[in-house]
């Protein structure tokens, strides 16, 4: 697993507060999507315009079962408040069998984060199909909420 | 030094009416390694393309990220219009601020922050970009189908007179299935062998189509357009080119065994044909049962033979190997041995009570009775049967979960057909639900009733003799009682499972079955006729329980989808695949269970380690057909010798990175 050791220490404002750095009220939610089936359902809930908290941010992977674990301890470090890892139901895997280890690595996932201090409602592992745009903007709603009432996560923020 | 162009798409005013493009726009032009930032109205349009193509000349760029509608839109459009550049196609990186961000949110600042988040991480992904060339791999434009029943044959029919070569390969001495052992089939009641036999016949004389009959396989290497089929064909012990298929020696055979395709109604030879219409319509020896094969004592066939050397005791089982672009399962089903299952049905204790096939024997005008109905006990005609459905089916403990789908039709058929020929014959239908969906199906199940079938809502829990007779006695669930019903026979509509063998096929072409060893469909829904292997499709009863049209209908659309991949010379593979860093890696083959696709081996390489020039060690390799670049190896791989092209480690975690800078 290559990490860049240099990355991520240029200078700049951390997210959760605001230029004259009180706390800020919206956090930032980081999710993986797979590019079959949740990805598909975020696109599908901007065509039916659906609404929901602008402070999602989705990067595209091809299976849920590409999230490595560490890309979430990556996310917690450089300041996200809330991890989604979403992909497609159990049994529907566009590979088959890929979100099986994504089920199996993100239980052992809550139970880590949860002994180093994170709450474990930061981390959520979702599936929402392709079909499920309602779903998906119900899960970003529920989530947002959830990490907003736990405040900014400060547990392993670098500090720059 | 890279130089990135950033375009931002005003989607006519689905973008721009809730994001800020133009300071999207000013924003990019700020980031690390952007040296050109432009807003258009329409990106996709070709004065877009155009625009784009220009200032990659003028400002000499070298990787692109286009800000605009999702990637699943447009992503292919721009990577084609890269190919009119000098740019690698995969320099690119879309940022989805259209369904991601314009559509979803009001119009305001957080729209337009996200907006430029989602453009950093483009930027940040795209300086990791590497240039990636899909390959092309030759396809071998012929097909094997496995499996000579109605769907196998119906699939290479429609492969061959699309004009492409097709083996089909069927391990019994004859093609044509379970549905050739039918009599009539529902809700038309045409002739199962005069809808069956005349495509036996097409399938043997097609110019297009190679039968092998009494062959398997061995063994599958390969991948799609590419697969090595080691087939072995068994010994049939009669020269088959020159034998005109008298049946002199099937007359003249003095051994004679339990008839498989009766169900055990009659005898047959040990030099035999499946069946008289078999196809092809020429004997083998089942050297199991054969006095000359396993005594060496007999030898009559070949005396009796009028084509000199036609019989040959010496023939041994060959195998070969042959290459093909794609292939077919269409292993079907048979029926569950249901007296292992159910003691309370006598466990086969007694003669008259049989399964839904044998009935079909003993029914069929060309079966050991001519069509008439006699039991098996004493040959004479029932006058009262019990027809018993769902034993071993919709029965999770003793049984299979499921619906065999079929049954509750043809056991209005099997009602139908006794009240046809039977004078005052009663028929008593044991059910829990009655289920019709199928054209024309409600309309014969309404039909058989009102030719008087009786239907009792319940199970039978109890079949026992009488000392007279069978009484099945079970509970009218409707009536809230207890019902005897003396029988003369009894059916009973057992449940399907897969075939023989099916589940050693299946992982032989590295497919997979479901709990129940049903063939996996790649997805349920939208490639059902598709394994999760590329270039091995599926047809037929293989795949879940099915009646004769769904059968013939999935292996059409499966012969489509081998004839959409045949009629390409070569195909285009998805460079996206993973990629192994020898160097890093440790050969501890973490990786190899966890691909889907068996696309990972172990392979022994010699290297240069440290002082000792010619070492040998164990790395893994990836095959680049087999992947389907989902990234499930990599999370695996301890020392990150394995990584996904287009997806690195590197450039997921500089996308996490760029969104706190």
């Amino acid at each position: 697993m290559a990490i860049d050791k240099t990355a991520g220490t240029a200078p700049g404002a951390m997210i959760g507060l605001s230029a004259d750095g009180t706390e800020a009220s919206a956090p930032k939610i980081l999710a993986f999507c797979c590019n079959w089936c949740t990805y598909t359902g975020a696109d599908l809930a901007g065509l039916n315009r659906m609404k929901y908290p602008a402070n999602v941010r989705v990067v595209r992977v091809p299976c849920s079962g590409r999230v490595n674990p560490q890309f979430i301890l990556r996310a917690f470090q450089k300041g996200a408040d809330g991890v989604m890892v979403c992909g497609c139901h159990p049994g529907d895997c566009h590979y088959a069998t890929g979100n099986y280890f994504t089920r199996r690595r993100f239980m052992l996932m809550r139970n880590l984060l949860e002994f180093n201090g994170i709450d474990p409602k930061r981390f959520h592992a979702r599936w929402i199909s392709g079909s499920e745009a309602a779903k998906f903007r119900d899960t970003i709603a529920e989530v947002a909420a959830q990490v907003s009432a736990l405040g900014p996560n400060t547990r392993y923020r670098e500090e720059r | 030094m890279s130089k990135i162009g950033v375009f931002v798409c005003h989607c006519g005013t689905n973008i721009s009416s809730v994001v800020d493009v133009y300071k999207v726009a000013e924003a990019a032009a700020q980031m690390p390694g952007v040296s050109y930032a432009a807003e258009y109205k329409y990106m996709c349009s070709e004065p877009g393309q155009q625009m784009i193509l220009d200032a990659i000349k003028e400002h000499g760029l070298n990787r692109i990220v286009i800000a605009a509608c999702s990637p699943r839109m447009h992503e292919t459009t721009f990577r084609k219009m890269l190919k009119k550049s000098k740019i690698n196609e995969y320099l690119l990186e879309i940022a989805n601020i259209r369904e991601q961000d314009a559509w979803v949110h009001p119009p305001g600042e957080e729209a337009t922050e996200k907006a430029i988040d989602l453009v950093r991480m483009a930027v940040a992904k795209v300086a990791k970009n590497e240039p990636l060339k899909s390959s092309l791999i030759p396809i071998t434009k012929k097909a094997l189908v496995v499996g000579g029943g109605i769907a196998g044959i119906q699939a290479a029919l429609d492969i061959a007179d699309a004009g492409h070569e097709v083996v089909l390969l069927e391990r019994e001495p004859s093609i044509g299935g379970r549905m050739v052992m039918l009599d009539k089939t529902f809700p038309t009641l045409d002739c199962s062998a005069c809808i069956s036999t005349p495509k036996m016949v097409d399938v043997s004389a097609h110019p297009n189509i190679k039968l092998l009959t009494y062959a398997e396989v061995a063994a599958v290497k390969g991948y799609i357009g590419n697969f090595t089929v080691t087939i072995r064909q068994k010994a049939k012990y009669v020269n088959q080119d020159i034998c005109t298929g008298c049946g002199i020696c099937e007359d003249k055979c003095p051994k004679k065994v339990t008839s498989e395709f009766n169900k055990g109604l009659s005898d047959r030879p040990a030099i035999y044909k499946l069946f008289p219409q078999a196809v092809p319509a020429k004997p083998v020896i089942d050297r199991e049962t054969c006095l000359m094969l396993q005594n060496g004592k007999c030898g009559i066939c070949a005396k009796v033979c009028p084509v000199e050397g036609c019989i040959d005791y010496e023939a041994k089982d060959v195998e070969y190997d042959e290459d093909f672009g794609a292939v077919i399962l269409a292993t079907g089903y048979k029926l569950v041995d249901w007296g292992g299952m159910y003691d309370e049905y006598g466990a086969g204790r007694y003669p008259d009570v049989i399964d839904g096939l044998t009935f079909e024997r003993l029914v069929n005008a060309s079966g050991p009775t001519e069509g008439h109905i006699q039991r098996p006990s004493d040959g004479k005609e029932p006058k009262t049967v019990v027809i018993v459905k769902c034993v071993g089916s919709r029965d999770p403990k003793k049984g299979k979960p499921y619906c065999s789908r079929a049954c509750c039709m043809y056991a209005a058929k099997h009602a139908h057909q006794i009240l046809d020929k039977i004078h005052g014959a009663r028929v008593f239908i044991f059910y829990i639900d009655v289920r019709t969906p199928g054209k024309n199906y409600e309309e014969f199940y309404d039909q058989t009733r009102k030719d008087g079938a009786v239907y009792v809502r319940g199970r039978v829990s109890r079949i026992y003799s009488d000392g007279e007779g069978l009484v099945c006695q079970g509970e009218d669930t409707l009536l809230n009682k207890q019902v005897r019903v003396k029988a003369d026979l009894v059916v009973l509509e057992t449940a399907m499972e897969p075939n023989e063998g099916a589940g050693e096929l299946t992982g032989l072409f590295g497919a997979s079955r479901d709990v129940n060893g049903w063939i996996q469909e790649a997805h349920p829904k939208l490639r059902p006729v598709e394994t999760q292997v590329g270039g091995v499709f599926l047809a037929g009863a293989c795949q879940g329980p099915k009646d004769i049209p769904d059968t013939v209908a999935q292996a059409s659309a499966a012969a489509a989808k081998v004839i959409g991949l045949l009629n390409q010379d070569e195909m285009e593979t998805s460079p996206m695949i993973a990629a192994i860093d020898e160097s890093k890696c440790s050969g501890c083959g973490a990786c190899e269970p966890i691909c889907p696709y068996r696309a990972i081996t172990l392979e022994t390489i010699r290297s240069r380690e440290g002082r000792f020039t010619n070492a040998e060690r164990v790395i893994a390799k990836v095959n680049a057909g087999l992947c389907q670049g989902c990234g499930a190896c990599t999370v695996a791989c301890r020392t990150g010798a394995i990584d996904l092209l287009g997806f690195r480690n590197a450039q997921i975690l500089t996308e996490v990175d760029a969104l706190w800078q």
